[in-house]
């Protein structure tokens, strides 16, 4: 048809897709890490012209250690037992437990930005516990110090995170820019507290309990014929209580009423006050409980990481962890997965600049790069982009 | 033949795995109303949006004046002279009816609302419409607002107006003039689709009637050829019988009493002004009223949502006899005196339904917090589940599919089933079959009646006074948050109820008679 020509149309257009099959969704994330790697390495490749297959392996090795062909154990014992695989593991401990700390809130659509100053204040608690009590009767008494550092950090956790509650749930404050607050004063504490507690200036708080090991976290004892490295036997207890955190936190968002609760809220506090459910109540309950988790959270930082404390403690996780619930679309048993893909973007990242002389920024850029192709995929998970054809 | 206005030729549109619209044929010549008529879900609106350039067809072409044209946005719609009226009013409620008709003129020249005063008076003129330029938004009644949607799309030139259900939020009398406006425009050229669900409108108004049946384009019929009955049956494809049943109230006691409600909103406005009523059991009592008139305050004060001002509220406990208290008292308050109230309210998806849960979990709402373990309980929810779907045949691919996924029938099959799961003694229901088609309709009807057998004191929001006649056995007229009149189903007529729902009562109104 000659007329035809004449009209312009849109080559293509967007439709919504009503519900996509489980495989196709996870077909276009892996395409979408896929191109996020290829672009990744083409950015690497420009910058170091290194092949990013060389790229690729730093990558890899960063968690998971590299491969001594010599060495008389297998591959995956190699692993198992080396430095680098635990201190991930434990890296994508400590990005997990903060996660799961804010997911009941955001799921009730409560938009907490103050797990920094959450898990600060909380370590504060813990150290300070750690700090004073390291004498006499709590030599002979180790445990029930560190008993004492994880009461002391709940109760500032949930101190922190409850105050903003109370005022949203009374006055209906922006929790968003109040938490965001709480974090500058947590911050600015803790640097208060170390200059009070070491008198020297330095501003450094060292490492407390050096020889004593008072309030340190205890630390694994395997066989010695299994030859784990230092890292397993330090981690281990802190990656054994955030896997049990992970399945708490499963059950308690999916089989209880607390859960329950909590998502009617979320998705339409209209509903929640139609069937009765008091508001405010479960806004405060489910702070206490994000409070409490971000407090263990800075428990082991304290006692199982650091025992020290700055006011980088949380390693900037207090964000990356929203990141990590909003992609795991708060499920607890998928934040596992996406904590372990940031971390091992994370460690690749710096690896890659460290072996290749860049700064930091080189690995960020990467990160930035694959962060934003798994987010982006979600909007072909959403939508398809359809030719448009008129005569059919 | 002359060549039609605007004419679609095979115009199909699909939305993943749905079909909206297939291979639809239409065409309207100037000077004709067509009215466009098809249950819920039928494509309806999805055609008039492709019309209106907010979708795009997949296939298909469209032409005005024997012009192919292109729709891609709403601007290509005005150019092409097309206007659509919103079911929802666009306006901006501190502006009057002349700055809402100029906004977003592109008009070349300085900005004169006096010279926009002048055409839209000219506007109102020519077709009779009954508006003053100069009055505010927010001081416009409903009719008023929907007169300023048409005059904003005539004012931009347009030969093509789309009106969809313009009627709904009507009174008859209202209705009346609107259609007069219509016919005045159709005399001068214009071509109209007007979309309703009401027969007796479509026959009273249109030239022809097209229809549209789960997207797929049935047929076009003269409207002097054809009847209600045959058009239900094209609409629905079998034929349907019409009557709703009603049965003498049995052994009616009060249930609810009402006495000297009022309440006022956050902007101090009195929304409900010393209401008084009872509602028996076994009986349905209808609440008739323009929307917005305090229907939504009323129902929400009794299920304990909405602080009272003054008066009581009182319900009648069946087995003892006593009267209990419900003022001010919370949903879980009232259910813990043992009152078995259910509510339906009009929001269904915002309010009654969580929309992205599933079926069990919606069952779960009412009675999740049963019993002292800290989980939840989910066999007793999905046993309900299954239960509503086969007894009120919910179509669903299971009871795990979010509600927001089920069509507006099925959500409201969901909610109503669940709120008579728990036996209640008093039910009520806000607009329950709004936006329903008619086999929908005709199901919540009876659930309700069997409601009423069981001795359930029924309150019934409705909107379609055809409806609340033949289905209630006493009906409460609301007007601007009074009382206006409370009559008897048997014998009460249209127009009288129409009066009552528009009746100003003098000087307690502070001026607003006119």
């Amino acid at each position: 048809m000659a007329k035809q020509n004449k009209v312009h149309e849109p080559p293509f257009h967007i439709v919504k897709r009503p519900a996509i099959a489980r495989w196709k969704a996870l077909l276009i994330r892996a395409v979408a890490i896929l191109a996020a790697l290829a672009v990744s390495s083409l950015v690497l490749f420009v910058l170091t012209k290194k092949s990013p297959l060389e790229a690729m392996k730093l990558v890899y090795e960063a968690s998971f250690g590299a491969y001594n062909k010599s060495s008389e154990l297998g591959f995956f014992a190699q692993i198992l037992t080396g430095r680098k695989f635990w201190a991930m593991l434990q890296e994508l401990s400590m990005l997990l437990v903060i996660g799961l700390a804010v997911t009941p809130a955001f799921k009730m659509k409560y938009w907490n930005l103050g797990a920094q100053g959450q898990v600060l204040f909380g370590g504060l608690c813990s150290v300070a516990v750690m700090f004073y009590l390291n004498k006499g009767y709590w030599e002979t008494h180790k445990w029930l110090v560190v008993v004492l550092m994880l009461a002391a950090a709940m109760v500032g956790g949930v101190v922190w995170a409850v105050i903003p509650a109370i005022f949203k749930a009374r006055w209906n404050t922006n929790e968003s820019l109040f938490t965001l607050m709480m974090n500058y004063i947590a911050i600015q504490l803790v640097s208060c507290m170390i200059n009070v507690w070491v008198p020297t200036g330095s501003s450094v708080m060292g490492v407390v309990n050096q020889t004593t090991q008072i309030g340190w976290m205890p630390t694994m004892v395997f066989p010695e014929s299994w030859g784990m490295s230092p890292s397993a036997k330090n981690y281990f207890f802190n990656i054994i209580i955030v896997v049990l955190l992970t399945v708490v936190m499963y059950v308690y968002l999916r089989y209880s009423k607390h859960g329950y609760e909590l998502s009617v809220v979320g998705e339409s506090v209209n509903t929640a006050n139609y069937i009765g459910i008091n508001v405010k109540k479960v806004i405060i309950r489910t702070l206490v409980f994000s409070g409490l988790l971000c407090g263990v959270s800075g428990f082991l930082l304290v006692s199982g990481t650091d025992h020290s404390i700055t006011t980088g403690l949380d390693r900037g996780y207090g964000f990356t962890a929203i990141i990590v619930a909003w992609l795991a679309k708060f499920n607890p048993l998928m934040m596992v997965l996406t904590s372990f893909l940031i971390v091992f973007l994370d460690k690749g990242a710096s690896d890659i600049a460290m072996n290749m002389g860049f700064n930091e920024s080189v690995g960020e850029i990467i990160s930035g790069i694959i962060i934003l192709f798994i987010i982006g995929c979600e909007f072909f998970i959403n939508y398809r982009i359809v030719k448009t054809h008129r005569e059919g | 033949m002359s060549t039609p206005a605007i004419a679609l030729k095979n115009i199909t549109k699909t939305f993943g795995q749905i079909v909206a619209n297939k291979n639809i044929n239409l065409s309207v010549d100037a000077g004709e109303i067509v009215a466009l008529l098809g249950e819920n879900g039928s494509g309806k609106t999805t055609l008039m949006n492709m019309i209106s350039g907010i979708y795009f067809p997949d296939e298909g072409q469209i032409f005005i004046n024997g012009e192919e044209v292109v729709i891609k946005s709403p601007k290509d719609a005005f150019k092409h002279g097309i206007g659509m009226i919103h079911q929802h009013f666009k306006l901006v409620e501190l502006f009057s009816a002349a700055e809402n008709v100029a906004l977003g003129l592109q008009e070349k020249g300085k900005y004169d609302i006096r010279q926009v005063s002048a055409k839209v008076r000219e506007i109102t003129e020519r077709y009779g419409f009954d508006i003053d330029p100069e009055k505010k938004i927010y001081e416009m009644s409903v009719s008023e607002k929907q007169t300023v949607e048409i005059i904003k799309v005539l004012y931009r030139g347009a030969n093509i107006l789309i009106l969809d259900e313009p009627t709904a939020v009507l009174t008859p009398q209202e209705t009346q003039k609107l259609f007069a406006v219509l016919r005045k425009m159709k005399q001068d050229g214009k071509s109209i689709i007007i979309i309703t669900h009401k027969l007796h409108e479509v026959l009273a108004i249109s030239d022809n009637v097209a229809v549209l049946r789960k997207g797929q384009y049935i047929g076009t019929v003269k409207t002097s050829d054809t009847n209600e009955s045959q058009l239900t049956e094209m609409m629905v494809g079998k034929k349907i019988d019409l009557n709703i049943e009603r049965s003498e109230p049995e052994l009616s006691t009060d249930r609810l009493i009402v006495r000297g409600v009022d309440i006022t909103n956050h902007d101090g406005v009195k929304v409900l002004d010393d209401v008084s009523f009872t509602a028996k059991s076994g009986e349905i009592l209808g609440i008739a009223g323009i929307a917005g008139s305090g229907q939504k305050e009323l129902l929400e004060a009794i299920a304990g949502l909405q602080k009272l001002d003054g008066g009581e509220i009182g319900y009648v406990n069946p087995a003892t006899g006593v009267e209990e208290d419900l003022r001010n008292k919370t949903p879980m308050q009232i259910r813990e005196l043992g009152v078995r109230l259910s509510f339906v309210p009009e929001d269904r998806l915002g309010m009654g339904l969580v929309g992205n849960m599933d079926i069990i979990d919606n069952m779960m709402l009412r009675s999740y917090k049963k019993g002292k373990s800290v989980f939840v309980e989910r066999k007793g929810p999905r046993e309900l589940a299954d239960k509503v779907i086969s007894d009120l045949e919910v179509v669903t691919p299971g009871p795990t599919t979010p509600v927001r996924r089920l069509s507006g029938g099925n959500v409201q099959k969901v909610l109503v089933g669940r709120e008579i799961a728990s036996a209640p003694t008093v039910l009520m229901a806000a607009y329950p079959v709004r936006g329903l088609d008619i086999n929908s309709s005709y199901a919540i009807y009876n659930l309700l009646n069997d409601q009423k057998k069981n001795g359930v004191a029924v309150i019934f929001v409705g909107e379609d006074l055809d409806v609340l006649i033949e289905l209630c056995d006493r009906i409460l007229v609301l007007c601007a948050g009074r009382v206006t009149g409370i009559l008897d189903g048997r014998t009460a007529d249209k127009s009288e109820i129409g009066m009552l729902m528009t009746k100003q009562t003098g000087g307690k109104n502070d001026g607003k008679t006119e």
